[in-house]
């Protein structure tokens, strides 16, 4: 079980856009996140599901528009505003020639946790990799490291939990175990966005919808019946 | 939040030694930064022993160029997996996630660069010595005085175009084109420097060049701490 997450964060995108170059990943994108929502973020690929969540996660900055944390634009949020939300990537961010635990307290070190090493063996503890944390990060498997990744997203307690496609290359019963770890998380107060290219998959988890078509949101609402069939007419309701 | 430490330039100094203990526990591991650079030197010093038969007088005018040209190019070997190291599962991108500056990191990758480089050369140094005997630490202190700036001001210069070329897919090309050409200035006060003291002239020779190493120093460090979060962006 996983302690008490950080203070509810409110986080919302005010027409924000994003270009490289000629390319224009996001436009024109307004999206609020209230605390205690459980959103998926569907799309094909292109969409530019990684890009809003990568300028959500503060990653890279919008080229138009601006974020606001509870009322305050990013530029004027302190550095330790990152303390507040965890990110799950399509890459682990996990060094390969340290172990599990190794990798697990550098994180810790890096947000400053006052007891790193009580955070580290309750992570582990809790996404059940104690067995697991004398091993090198290179020679876990997918569905492993995607554990080990969503534990470092979680050290420092995060209330908003950001994740990228994160049941991507999992087999089916590592998919299932995900998808549980996120119900758990979403039932211990923390408010979640996911993206995934599994519509069927994403719609049986999320309790909110949003979906990105050419950079732009096509809709955002409630995960309801009506809503679902509106997705997979314009989506298919498997992968896409 | 309570279970974060105070930010500012505490949180700073945390993540930076944080960042570079990283470096060497991974370091440790692989050996391949050490390896590559202490395999270089020693077998450009053979070489070079072999290559030239200089009298003393000579040797005492030439080491100083010769060995920094070793360090430099050793150097180059380690740089160039400083920021290799962060692009494989994007970690680089896992560090900008922690609640610092992008100058946390430079400084981080920036201690760590310094440390391997600065430790290669102190052991490559007697070796050098032994080979064209000639006497290094004649002036210890000024002889580490020398190390130290010349080493920091290329491994400050040395760590931001790491993390340019990183993404490129000639990395091991690009680093030693960007590096190179702005480290001259550099070069040519640590070999003068270090040239001062093998000849066993006064220090107060070498005062201009041991002033622009500083010079040099704060320069590129400050330029790079500035830069550095447009080069993550890229």
């Amino acid at each position: 079980m996983n302690p008490s997450p950080a203070a509810s964060l409110r986080l919302e995108a005010k027409g924000i856009a994003k270009h490289y170059g000629h390319l224009t990943a996001l436009q024109a994108v307004d999206l609020c996140i209230d605390p205690g929502d459980f959103i998926v973020v569907l799309g094909r690929n292109g969409a530019g599901k990684t890009t809003l969540l990568r300028l959500l996660a503060t990653i890279i900055h919008p080229s138009e528009g601006s974020l606001w944390f509870d009322g305050t634009p990013l530029a004027q949020c302190p550095a330790s505003l990152k303390s507040r939300f965890g990110f799950v990537g399509h890459e682990s961010f996990l060094y390969d020639e340290l172990t599990v635990r190794e990798n697990l307290l550098f994180y810790a070190r890096l947000y400053g946790l006052a007891d790193g090493a009580r955070a580290v063996a309750t992570q582990l503890e809790a996404l059940e990799l104690s067995a697991r944390a004398g091993d090198l990060v290179r020679n876990l498997s997918r569905g492993l490291r995607q554990r080990v990744a969503i534990a470092r997203a979680l050290l420092h307690q995060p209330s908003l939990l950001l994740l990228d496609e994160p049941a991507t290359g999992l087999d089916a019963p590592s998919r299932e175990r995900l998808h549980d770890l996120l119900r758990r998380l979403h039932r211990e107060g923390r408010t979640i966005l996911f993206s995934s290219h599994d519509v069927a998959q994403g719609l049986a988890l999320a309790t909110r919808v949003v979906l990105l078509e050419r950079g732009r949101i096509a809709f955002d609402g409630r995960n309801t019946p009506e809503a679902q069939a509106a997705v997979a007419a314009q989506l298919g309701s498997g992968g896409v | 939040m309570a279970t974060v430490a105070a930010t500012g330039w505490s949180a700073l100094g945390r993540v930076s030694f944080a960042i570079a203990a990283k470096d060497f526990l991974s370091e440790r591991r692989t050996k391949e930064v050490f390896n590559a650079m202490l395999v270089f030197g020693f077998m450009v010093a053979v070489i070079f022993s072999f290559a030239f038969e200089p009298t003393s007088e000579e040797a005492q005018r030439i080491a100083g160029g010769l060995v920094w040209l070793v360090f430099i190019f050793a150097g180059i070997l380690g740089l160039n997996r400083s920021f290799a190291r962060e692009t494989l599962n994007e970690c680089l991108q896992g560090l900008r996630l922690g609640p610092v500056g992008p100058g946390a990191i430079y400084l981080g990758k920036l201690l760590s660069n310094f440390a391997f480089m600065f430790v290669a050369e102190l052991i490559l140094l007697p070796f050098f010595g032994m080979f064209f005997d000639v006497h290094f630490w004649r002036e210890p202190a000024w002889m580490i005085a020398i190390l130290v700036l010349g080493t920091w001001g290329f491994t400050a210069l040395g760590t931001i175009f790491s993390a340019v070329s990183a993404n490129t897919r000639m990395r091991e090309l690009m680093l030693p084109l960007l590096l190179l050409p702005l480290s001259v200035p550099l070069l040519i006060a640590a070999v003068q420097a270090t040239t001062t003291v093998l000849r066993g002239l006064p220090m107060s020779d070498a005062s201009l060049w041991i002033k622009l190493l500083i010079g040099f120093d704060v320069m590129f460090t400050t330029l790079a701490w500035l830069v550095f979060e447009p080069v993550l962006e890229q």
